[in-house]
């Protein structure tokens, strides 16, 4: 069974007690009335769709019920880390390396 | 006052383990920052225990104080004390921000106990149940087969699972198919 680490609960759990919840990092526009309708297309739907490393949002949803994000590998289904919501983005490049 | 009506009237199961749905106790879900001092002082001086660490929870005699998240508790005692808890609560953390609810009807409790108690949750929760891995003062939230679950050592070979009280028979019967007799792992 694949672990996921929740930074909150800071252990290695089962994937069967979390969600997905899409691409992290995702910021909600502050004003939706001032952008185009193709802006207003790119936030809700148009995804990096990565092969490799992807930022994405997790629930521990049978568990704590936090949101946090992911690093996952979308080609290897690795978890490279995770950390808790609101932290920034870690850097690929030093994250591959340590792999 | 009228009576508490128990989910399943008290139902028992009886296989290599026991099941028993418990009498209703006194449940608050409270939610606010665990991390914070005074919040911290407010849930020890309601409820006589101290703070339960991360995935934790402290016991002692009818009363509970569990560790849920970073900002979610729950705090079990007599249903008779609950009033009093929420008023005492409510008082020390005036205007701060936080919660206190009593959810006592939200949720029911069962007792797992005997020596297969383990290996029947073991069954169905992705869990290690083993004693090296499992000890008292833990709280575990997770599931058990498809609904939503906690449970934690509540004795000597004794597991209390609390979950929804809308999926009360669900549970009930999930844990009497493992407890059946027939049904003995023997893996812990
Ligand atoms: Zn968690």
């Amino acid at each position: 069974m694949l672990l996921i680490q929740c930074p909150y609960c800071d252990e290695a759990l089962p994937e069967l007690e979390f969600a997905y919840a899409g691409e992290a990092h995702i910021a909600r526009p502050a004003d939706p009335s001032a952008l185009s309708d193709e802006e207003w297309r790119d936030f809700l739907f148009i995804r990096t769709n990565t092969r490799g490393p992807h930022f994405e949002r997790w629930r521990h949803i049978h568990g704590c019920g936090q949101f946090f994000n992911a690093v996952r590998d979308t080609v290897s289904d690795r978890f490279l880390m995770t950390y808790k919501a609101g932290e920034p983005r870690p850097v690929l490049n030093a994250l591959e390396a340590a792999e | 006052m009228s009576d508490v009506a128990q989910a399943l009237g008290g139902a028992s199961f009886t296989g290599f383990a026991r099941v028993e749905e418990l009498a209703p106790q006194g449940m608050i879900s409270f939610r606010g920052d665990l991390s914070d001092p005074v919040v911290q002082e407010a849930l020890r001086a309601a409820t006589g225990l101290e703070m339960p660490a991360q995935r934790g929870i402290v016991q002692a005699e009818e009363r509970a104080l569990g560790w849920m998240s970073p900002d979610e508790a729950i705090l079990l005692m007599p249903h008779a004390a609950l009033g009093g808890v929420l008023v005492e609560l409510r008082a020390a953390l005036a205007g701060q921000h936080h919660l206190a609810v009593d959810v006592s009807d939200a949720r029911v409790t069962f007792r797992l106990s005997g020596p297969g108690a383990r290996e029947v949750l073991a069954k169905l929760a992705p869990v290690d149940l083993s004693p090296a891995a499992f000890a008292e003062g833990e709280l575990r939230r997770t599931r058990v087969a498809q609904v939503a679950a906690a449970f934690w050592l509540s004795g000597a070979e004794e597991i209390a699972l609390i979950c929804f009280r809308s999926v009360a028979r669900y549970v009930f019967d999930l844990l009497a198919v493992s407890a059946a007799e027939g049904g003995e792992v023997r893996a812990f």
